[in-house]
């Protein structure tokens, strides 16, 4: 019989291999709902994998779809490693890219390029208000930021489709519920023409290192993580548990903002009630994926972004439904969660049951 | 007069919707699991139950595959905390993540599918009571199912052996384990009852509540439900009345549209949102009071012979 018997340290190997194999296993799980569907199974890893790197387009394509997934899975990780749970993620990108939406509509043809940086500020601000609503409710009144952030996340979808049916409605749209298409000025720079990936890859590759730095290098970024990993040991430090909740919500917030804006003001160009793409969902897997590392992250945002592409062809060259994707995302961090077993467990056969595992109870969290 | 009994019957059914979902999740969390998964449950029995009526066109058929879609699913999520000892919140998201897809993913061929007919079931002799009849009388057989479930899980935590040993295990399972009781199994039978009457309750939204498909269409239901065995402090009893409270804003919201209030569509559907984080805001601040009343190892791993 097949038992787990712990280790006597968490494994270095699987805590890496995990992800790995969590994907494989994902894999052979696509395959074989594939095969249910009749479809081919390996024109589906084609769609899956091959496709989404096969060109200079697709790849910009690709980083495109990476960088609102990667700027707030950082965020996340920060949060997740302190041990708040801000699941409200698509709360707090939806008012980033309504508060950016607000700047990008004021400019004028003559607008200065400058515009671009206001955008930007306003989603993060943006998001880091609404982040702020639960990090205070938390502080001040003990409200489970879980629940709390994610009931925002259904407010601020109702505050966006107020905004695009009523005041902010473009006159000129056909009574569509969309705002007018922002111009030229308030654009994002594109890195290269004809290609649609912008500086927001590069904002989001400069995070990574400024959150690895604040994570590994900075005093307030230890704290931070002894306050998830052992909270009685913090305070034992004198370390603020309020300082971190604070830090981390806003943290969070603002990256998601900041992903809002990127995305108003890029790819989209205007705000429609399908700005919420799911983005800070799927985000919550990304951050578990990559670790909560920052250079984990920029895989798994890759990874994740791939899974997006390949819904998309999935619908166009297959005629699977594009909900295709959050299956396999689910399937992903569930499998994950079960792999990771392997970093504080062993597999052993075992032909009778004998003893008790015990596992390193902090490692694990709460 | 007419109006208030319908949005009193309204009331309750809407009601009835939460009741089941938090009723299961508070037997989870008496046992000491939380299970953030409860929308991707709700989802999944929601086109599971759909789909059965729209072949079948039997509500009870339908029922039982959502209760059987939602503890399929919570036995997967229970194998992973108990057993293998995952984070209850990631894998309650990863749960719930996975619901949303899977749901949407199944219930494509849905989309356009109606129902058959509906039975309006009745009491017979007391619906014709002027007033207290169309309120309370005319209701779905369910709507009374969950007050006599309510009935029961009381008795059951406070009264019964098997409730108290539920509890201790939420409470201390180390003790529980040590006085002999299988600690995890019975945490995965509370998992499994809880996801089944999740599912039941995704179900109901789906064939009677509101009787179509539309992805996504659980709509925060499974979070309000979590908000409310916080905002009952794990009691049964509170948890219906919360859910009837819940009901009613979610009612008043659809009844005032109806009215021509003049207030934006999107302030009314935000209402039942609000509400919950007002609740939420209310109930926690009297963190002393929260805590007395929380299972005590809610949330917390259990490692048997540690």
């Amino acid at each position: 019989m097949l038992k787990l018997e712990s280790r006597p340290a968490p494994s270095k190997l699987m805590s890496v291999a995990s992800p790995v194999l969590a994907l494989a296993i994902t894999v052979v799980l696509g395959v074989i709902l594939f095969m249910l569907l009749g479809k081919d199974p390996l024109r589906g890893l084609q769609v899956f994998f091959i496709e989404p790197v096969k060109s200079g387009y697709a790849l910009s394509e690709l980083a495109l779809k990476a960088t609102p997934l990667l700027l707030i899975a950082l965020g996340l990780s920060l949060c997740f490693r302190s041990n708040v749970w801000n699941i409200g993620a698509e709360g707090q990108y939806i008012i980033g890219a309504i508060a950016a939406g607000g700047v990008a509509m004021m400019a004028d043809k003559d607008t200065s390029r400058a515009i671009v940086l206001a955008i930007l500020a306003a989603g993060v601000l943006g998001g880091m208000a609404w982040a702020g609503i639960v990090a205070f409710l938390r502080d001040k009144a003990n409200a489970n930021e879980i629940l709390v952030s994610l009931m925002l996340v259904y407010v601020a979808e109702m505050v966006l489709s107020y905004l695009v049916y009523g005041p902010w409605k473009d006159p000129a749209g056909y009574n569509f519920p969309q705002t007018i298409s922002f111009l030229d000025p308030t654009k994002i720079p594109r890195l290269v023409t004809g290609w649609r990936v912008n500086i927001g890859a590069v904002i989001a590759l400069l995070a990574v290192a400024a959150f690895w730095l604040f994570l590994f290098r900075v005093y307030a970024g230890f704290q931070l993580q002894v306050g998830g990993l052992a909270p009685m040991a913090a305070r034992y430090a004198g370390f603020s548990s309020r300082r971190a909740l604070w830090m981390a919500m806003l943290g969070s917030g603002g990256m998601a903002g900041l992903a809002g804006a990127l995305e108003a003001a890029g790819p989209l160009g205007q705000l429609t009630p399908h700005v919420p793409a799911g983005y800070g969902f799927a985000a919550i897997i990304v951050a578990f994926v990559g670790r909560l590392h920052p250079v984990g992250v920029v895989f798994s945002a890759i990874l994740m972004s791939m899974f997006y592409i390949g819904g998309e062809l999935a619908q166009s060259r297959l005629g699977l439904p594009k909900s295709l994707t959050g299956v396999f995302q689910g399937l992903l961090l569930f499998t994950l969660l079960a792999c990771d077993t392997l970093i504080y467990y062993r597999l052993r056969w075992q032909s009778a049951p004998r003893g008790h595992a015990v596992a390193p109870a902090v490692a694990k969290g709460a | 007069m007419e109006q208030l009994a319908l949005l009193i019957a309204a009331t309750l059914n809407a009601g009835t919707v939460l009741a089941f979902a938090a009723l299961g999740l508070l037997i989870n969390e008496r046992a000491g699991i939380v299970n953030l998964g409860a929308e991707g449950i709700m989802l999944v029995a929601a086109i599971a139950g759909f789909a059965t009526c729209a072949h079948t066109g039997n509500d009870w058929l339908s029922f039982a595959a959502g209760m059987g879609a939602g503890a399929l699913l919570a036995l997967v999520f229970g194998w992973l905390v108990i057993w293998l000892n995952t984070n209850q919140y990631a894998s309650g998201l990863a749960l719930a993540l996975f619901g949303a897809g899977f749901s949407a993913f199944v219930g494509i061929s849905y989309t356009q599918a109606k129902l058959p007919e509906r039975v309006h079931y009745q009491i017979a002799g007391l619906a014709d009571i002027p007033f207290i009849g169309p309120a309370l009388f005319k209701q779905h057989p369910m709507v009374y199912l969950a007050i006599a479930l309510t009935v029961g899980l009381a008795w059951f935590f406070n009264r019964s052996r098997a409730g108290l040993v539920l509890r201790a295990v939420g409470e201390s399972p180390d003790s529980a384990h040590a006085l002999g009781y299988p600690v995890r199994r019975i945490r995965l039978l509370a998992v499994v009852v809880g996801g089944a009457l999740c599912g039941l309750s995704g179900a109901y939204i789906s064939v009677i509540y509101t009787p179509l498909w539309v992805e996504g269409m659980v709509a925060g239901k499974g979070w309000i439900a979590l908000a409310l065995t916080t905002f009952a402090t794990w009691r049964p009893a509170r948890v219906l009345l919360g859910a009837y409270l819940f009901g009613g804003v979610t009612m008043l919201q659809f009844h005032l549209q109806g009215e021509g209030v003049e207030v934006s569509s999107q302030l009314l559907t935000m209402l039942p949102y609000l509400a919950t984080i007002v609740v939420l805001v209310l109930i926690s601040r009297n963190a002393t009071w929260i805590r007395v009343n929380m299972p005590a190892s809610l949330g917390k791993p259990f490692f048997p012979g540690s």
